[in-house]
């Protein structure tokens, strides 16, 4: 009985012990930092800032690798977001990333659409519904704007277009002020 | 060798975990409905399995001995759950990649019946600790097919058309009920 008891005891504390240990050895150090971060992007997931989607571009800005004017679907308020999370001066986005546009969404032009699934391949939300020789649509709900899927489009039947302001979509606005260097 | 051979055989096939042992059912329906998922899950428990295996016959050989085999059930699910820990932080440190690709299925493994049946069927059939490696091990890969193979078939079977009465779960065990008599096929083969 007793060694039942101290065998089931002493493996415990042995296994408590290795655990506790790995537990100090692989502590993993995710900063807060890059889910503050990742909360304020838009999560378009475009890519528009050089980087596979907005949670590497919010490690990158955490590691001070990357600079936060790099968000064109963030826009200003994004940017200012940003500044004031990390402590640093805002400023105007960098234009090699584009310029900040209305939201818009992507709208295929069925009558020119061949099927041919290349926009579906590349849309990163699976907003565009479709299948092999069959006419594709976006579901708009579902778009983010990104612009990824006109590029691939071999008829350029994709255009964006801006989505009017109406009963459903309106938001009231936050207090804007132009960005100025000091 | 040639008995390392069959031992693998044996526990892939003609012993397998799921479908002729029954085991470890709980994750063949609960993670076959997406192929990805199913194979995230078949690796870690691939791996708990195989290292499981080994670290419960140790337990058993020196720690417990013919005295205290009622201990074995007891310490097998804390040492094995150990191994769980362990792994899931190792993977969270060392390989963040593979850690979130398998993600919630890692910590689940604890829970499955066939790691913590397959050190038992072990220990009570005498083996040594390369053979109780390669039980184990032969019981991931029989557990990690199965599991992919099902997966596979229900993804087909969502586009298939079922009568309604046996939508969802219906043609589901259904399915692997006559993927249980497919395998009794290789019945023979080996021991």
């Amino acid at each position: 009985m007793s060694t039942a008891l101290l065998i089931m005891i002493g493996l415990a504390l042995f296994l408590g012990l290795v655990l506790g240990y790995a537990a100090i050895k692989f502590k993993v150090t995710e900063s807060p930092l890059v889910q503050k971060i990742d909360a304020i992007l838009p999560q378009t997931q475009c890519g528009q800032c050089g980087f596979p989607g907005c949670k590497p571009y919010a490690t990158a800005i955490a590691a001070g690798e990357a600079d936060i004017n790099q968000c064109p679907p963030g826009g200003e308020e994004g940017i200012r977001k940003l500044a004031e999370l990390l402590g640093v001066d805002p400023k105007p986005l960098n234009a090699e990333h584009g310029a900040p546009k209305p939201k818009s969404v992507a709208v295929i032009d069925e009558n020119l659409c061949i099927g041919c699934t290349l926009c579906i391949q590349a849309c990163p939300v699976d907003a565009i519904l479709g299948t092999a020789k069959h006419m594709h649509t976006v579901i708009a709900k579902e778009c983010t704007g990104c612009e990824l899927c006109i590029p691939p489009c071999p008829v350029d039947c994709i255009s964006m277009q801006v989505v009017q302001e109406d009963l459903a979509t309106w938001k009231s606005k936050y207090p804007l002020y132009a960005i100025r260097s000091a | 060798m040639e008995n390392y051979l069959l031992i693998l055989v044996g526990t892939v096939f003609v012993n397998n975990v799921v479908l002729v042992r029954i085991l470890g059912l709980c994750p063949f329906m609960g993670v076959s409905k997406r192929l990805e998922a199913s194979i995230g899950m078949a690796l870690a428990t691939a791996f708990v399995l195989t290292l499981g295996s080994g670290a419960s016959f140790l337990v058993d050989k020196y720690l417990l001995g013919p005295d205290l085999i009622f201990l074995r059930t007891l310490s097998f699910i804390v040492v094995i759950a150990a191994i769980v820990q362990f792994t899931e932080m190792y993977l969270h440190k060392q390989q963040p990649l593979l850690y979130q690709v398998l993600g919630i299925y890692l910590p689940l493994i604890t829970t499955n019946c066939a790691v913590l049946g397959i050190p038992l069927i072990i220990v009570q059939e005498r083996h040594n600790l390369l053979e109780a490696l390669l039980i184990g091990f032969g019981g991931a890969v029989g557990f990690s097919l199965v599991l992919i193979i099902f997966a596979g078939l229900r993804e087909r079977l969502e586009s298939a058309e079922v009568p309604a009465i046996f939508r969802g779960s219906a043609i589901a065990m259904i399915t692997a009920g006559l993927m249980s008599i497919a395998f009794m096929g290789f019945a023979g083969l080996a021991k």
